[in-house]
This record gives C-alpha cells, sequence and structure tokens, in this order.
C-alpha cells in the first residue's frame, strides 16, 4: 500500500562573521535567525511535546537526553513561517525546514525560497553589526576540517512496510545515486582516502550502515522514527545521507527519484536484489569516481556500475508505477532521470550546467588552469566554499545564475512568492494561513500541531495528524470567514 | 522531448560527420565559449575573497544535525 506522497527538506547552513576575533556560530545563528523573526510574527513558540526523537523505527527507545529549550529560549530560537515551514537554531547553524510538499518541483521552490530567508536575515544582522565584520552564510555540509552539518529529506511512508526492506531496498539507491545528487568537494574528510576532488559533501561522513545517531558514527540509513503524524499509519523516514544542493535541478531530482524508489519499495517490488557487499565502502568508492565506471560489488557475487544499479531501478518504476501513481509530476522526473543517467553513461561533464558536482568540477578545473593551482591551493579550497555563499554578489553559483550557465527549473518571481504563501494541497497550507490571519491567538505549533489562545484563560490545541489534510480545499472556505475563536469551535466540534 | 535531449542530439551532429573541413561557424563558436569561460574567471578572480588562505583556515564549524 502506498501513502500520498509528501516529502520535505531541512537545511542545516554554515555560518561565519568575517573580521569577527572570536566568532560564535551559536550567536551568530542566533543572530540571523532571531532578526528574521522580528520582521514578521512575534512570540509564537515551538510545541516540543510532539517530539520523540529517540524513538527508534526498529522498535525500541534509545536512551539519551533531548534538548527541549525554556520557553525564553524556545521563542528566542524558533521561528514558524507564514510559509509553513521552520526556522531555527540547531546548534550551532541556522536551519531551514520547508513546509510539507506533494511533488518534486514545489519542494525545490520552497527550499530555493528558505535560501532567500536566509539572505535577507543576513543582510538584517548586517546591520546590528561593526562595519568591518560580515555574516556570511553557506549552503554546504562541511568546514573541510572534519565538522559535517547535515541536509536531511523527509519522506512519508506506510507504516505498513517492514523497516528491514526500507534497508535492504533504499542503501544501493542511496549510495548510487550521489552522481545525481552530489554538490563536489576537493579534498577527503574524516579519514577516508585521500583525494582531489569527489562527488559528494557528505560521503567520508557515514561510517555505519543502520542507526539512529545523526552526530557520529552517521548511518546511510537512519532509523529516527518521529512520524510527525499518526504513528499506526505513518512513518517518516529521514534520510541525512545527502548533500546541499545549490541547483535546482540537482534538488529536483533528488527528492523526485528518491521519493519514487520508496513508492517501490511500498509496493514490494524492489527486496534485496540490489544488495550490496559493502555499502559503507562503497559510498566512498561511488563518491570518488568521477567517471561513474567503477563497478561495485554486489553481495551476490555481480558487480555493476553505479549508472547500472540506477537503471534498474528506473526500469522498475517503468515497470511498476501504474497511471494513477504517474502525475505529470512523476512523469517529468522520470524522464529527466533517465536523461541524467544516459549523460552520466556518455560523459558525465556534459552536465555542467545542471549537477552541482559538474558545475563545479567544470569551474575548479577552468581555474586550476588558468593559475596553474593544484587542488591542494587554498584558493582552490576557497573557490569550493564559495560555490555555497548565499550572498548575491559574492557566491560563485549566484554568479552562474546571474550570468545564465547553469538550468533552472524556476522562475525568481516563483520563488519570492514562496516566502510568504504555503504549498495549497498539504496541511502546511493550514499552518501558514492561520499564521497569517490569527497571529495574536497562535500560541505554539509544531509539524502535527496548532496551540491557540483565543481567551486568557485556556490554550486549545489542534492536532494535524494527516499531512495530506488542511489543504486549500478542505479548510480555505473555513478560514475565510472566521474568527480564531470561532475557527477553534467549529474544528473542535466536528473532531468529536 | 525534454529541451535536454533536443540540446543533445545538436550536441552530437559535429561527431557524426567525419572527415569533414572544420566549420567556420563551429570554430568561432568554439572561441566564443572560451572567450565567454576567460570572462567568468576574471570575474571570479575579482570576486574570490582575497586572504583566501586565512578565510579557509579560520572556516571552522561545529558538527551539526
Amino acid at each position: 500500500m502506498t501513502v500520498p506522497t509528501i516529502m520535505g527538506t531541512e537545511t542545516e547552513f554554515g555560518i561565519s562573521v568575517k573580521n569577527a576575533r572570536d566568532p560564535d556560530p551559536v550567536a551568530a545563528s542566533t543572530l540571523v535567525v532571531n532578526i528574521y523573526k522580528d520582521r514578521g510574527i512575534k512570540g509564537i513558540t515551538w510545541d516540543y511535546d510532539q517530539e520523540s526523537p529517540l524513538m527508534d523505527a526498529r522498535g525500541f527507545v534509545s536512551e539519551g537526553e533531548t534538548d527541549i529549550p525554556d520557553q525564553e529560549n524556545n521563542s528566542l530560537i524558533n521561528d514558524v513561517l507564514v510559509n509553513g515551514g521552520r526556522y531555527y537554531v540547531d546548534h550551532a547553524h541556522p536551519e531551514y525546514c520547508t513546509p510539507e510538499c506533494t511533488n518534486a518541483r514545489d519542494l525545490v521552490k520552497y527550499e530555493k525560497a528558505g535560501e532567500l530567508i536566509l539572505d535577507l536575515s543576513r543582510l538584517a544582522a548586517q546591520e546590528l553589526l561593526p562595519t568591518n565584520q560580515e555574516v556570511i552564510i553557506y549552503k554546504n555540509n562541511s568546514d573541510y576540517k572534519g565538522h559535517s552539518y547535515g541536509a536531511h529529506e523527509n519522506y512519508l511512508m506506510s507504516r505498513n512496510v517492514p523497516f528491514q526492506d526500507i534497508v535492504d531496498g533504499l542503501t544501493p539507491f542511496l549510495v548510487t545515486r550521489q552522481p545525481i545528487t552530489g554538490s563536489g568537494k576537493v579534498g577527503a574528510e574524516n579519514g577516508a582516502a585521500e583525494t582531489d576532488y569527489q562527488i559528494s559533501q557528505r560521503a567520508d561522513f557515514f561510517e555505519t550502515e543502520v542507526g539512529l545517531s545523526t552526530m557520529v558514527a552517521r548511518p546511510i540509513i537512519n532509523t529516527r522514527d518521529e512520524p510527525h503524524a499518526d504513528e499506526m499509519l505513518y512513518r517518516r523516514l529521514h534520510v541525512i545521507v545527502g548533500d546541499s544542493n545549490m541547483s535546482e535541478f540537482s534538488i529536483y531530482l533528488k527528492v523526485g527519484i528518491t521519493s519514487i524508489v520508496l513508492q517501490l519499495i511500498e509496493k514490494g517490488v524492489v527486496a534485496d536484489q540490489f544488495k550490496l557487499f559493502d555499502p559503507v565502502s562503497a559510498i566512498k568508492t561511488v563518491s570518488r569516481d568521477l567517471s561513474c565506471k567503477e563497478p561495485l560489488a554486489l553481495e551476490d557475487g555481480r558487480r555493476w556500475t553505479p549508472i547500472e544499479i540506477q537503471r534498474e531501478y528506473l526500469e522498475l518504476a517503468h515497470e511498476h508505477l501504474s497511471t494513477a501513481d504517474r502525475s505529470q509530476g512523476v512523469q517529468d522526473v522520470m524522464e529527466r532521470w533517465e536523461f541524467v543517467l544516459d549523460r552520466l553513461d556518455e560523459d558525465p561533464m556534459s552536465l555542467d550546467r545542471h549537477l552541482d558536482w559538474v558545475i563545479k568540477k567544470r569551474l575548479l578545473d577552468a581555474y586550476l588552469q588558468r593559475h596553474r593551482l593544484t587542488h591542494s591551493d587554498h584558493q582552490i579550497r576557497m573557490l569550493d566554499l564559495q560555490y555555497h555563499d548565499l550572498r548575491p554578489s559574492r557566491g560563485l553559483y549566484a554568479r552562474l545564475v546571474k550570468n545564465g550557465r547553469v538550468e533552472r527549473l524556476l522562475k525568481h518571481e516563483e520563488i519570492v512568492q514562496a516566502i510568504n504563501n504555503p504549498p495549497v494541497d498539504t496541511r502546511a497550507y493550514f499552518r501558514g494561513m492561520c499564521l497569517q490571519k490569527y497571529p495574536n491567538e497562535v500560541h505554539s505549533a509544531s509539524w502535527n500541531s496548532m496551540i491557540f489562545c483565543t481567551d486568557d484563560s485556556s490554550l486549545d490545541k489542534i492536532l494535524m495528524d494527516r499531512p495530506h489534510f488542511g489543504t486549500q480545499e478542505m479548510t480555505g472556505d473555513l478560514l475565510k470567514d472566521c474568527t480564531a475563536a470561532e475557527l477553534v469551535q467549529a474544528i473542535l466540534t466536528s473532531n468529536h | 522531448m525534454p529541451a535536454e535531449k533536443q540540446q543533445e542530439q545538436r550536441d552530437k551532429r559535429p561527431q557524426d560527420t567525419e572527415d569533414v573541413q572544420p566549420d567556420q561557424e563551429v570554430v568561432e563558436q568554439g572561441d566564443e565559449i572560451k572567450e565567454d569561460l576567460d570572462q567568468l574567471l576574471d570575474e571570479i578572480d575579482e570576486i574570490l575573497e582575497e586572504d583566501s588562505e586565512e578565510f579557509v583556515e579560520n572556516y571552522i564549524q561545529r558538527g551539526g544535525e
């Protein structure tokens, strides 16, 4: 059984303050998040009651402490956005979560809107700093010194799928999707084999096959079981192995093809037929194979290249996705997936307008040649880092966009629109519209709850355990004419 | 057919025909591409952080997630 497609991404950004004597990333992150908050709705907190990050999908609760801030800090470091997303301080990074989306194109739009939100925050924060200091925000995953921060994807799945099927079916896919999803990185980290350039920013940090941790001994399959929805019906698969992408095309394919493969796993057509002999080693091999031609050993003795394995998944999608499964959006993802696999087979460098790692490699190669540099020269590392710089004036990816050197899927205006408008076809619509309409009555929110304070004496919690409910179609009329008190009354009455 | 595929077929054409004189148009296109890339590299030289050695060294993050 498959469930409606619902997905979202979380991006942790790197942050630095140029010329600061003793840069404090926690303070800088708090500054940028809090200053954006002050632009709009104040004082809405995050409802941590709905969270359970230590629940393991393999069926147990892990020991450890969860970090729940007090009321004052909660308000300081959390912002629930009017587009239905979340913006907050996670450890020492600003983090942006998109609202829930039903398709890859929308998700690209909301992720790119997040970059604009970060850049608006940066500009506002700049006003408060001494003129010689400058906040710089990077959408990448590493400081090149062994510290990694994540880009996580989330996919709603049916609770009926045994978790082991996900482990078996998805691991080979995640290992071999890197030539499509990688953002490219100069050098190696975390004790992995030296290399000049590799496809993925993240591959070197993955040390185990399955596990709960996201910070140490990172697993290819993360077992966090926190559905943010009805736990009897759903699980939320938390994919932590991907890179932060600048290219719209890379984001689009990353989430589009992963969502398709998860549907195939739900249908039971991907089992353990592609199981790799050693996924942890293979993830680094694939990341270092710029030709995309090096065969990987499967558990049953076969040897396939990453592209051959990807083609097998695509073939299964062609065979098993029914007409009903193939919306126009899904069909488009499949066509572009095939296009990219053909090009990767023929000549990966021909994708130098499409995929981040290739776009960046083309730039690095030209720069290396012009200045007769090697990959260990600091200018080359700078170029790598600056590719991810969100400043429109200095970011290298931004410059390529300006010069028309990369393929785009979206118009800039669409992305701007997505800063303040939620998607219409998920519960993010209800969340975003409530924040817009009732800023004084919404007390707190989370992915699956909205808490209202419509009089001074009590709080009313509305649970939103079905991510595909709360759409414009379902709640648009109700939201049009109600006061907050009437809205709460109407919903709570209808639920009883 | 996606636009990329059409582009791909266009890209293939020159390789399909061997033993022909260099096409003036293609040569000019090649020059234009090189000039264009040179211009981009000039721009990068302008905007790349000046003190890149210190900058890269000082860029230290805490692990996240």
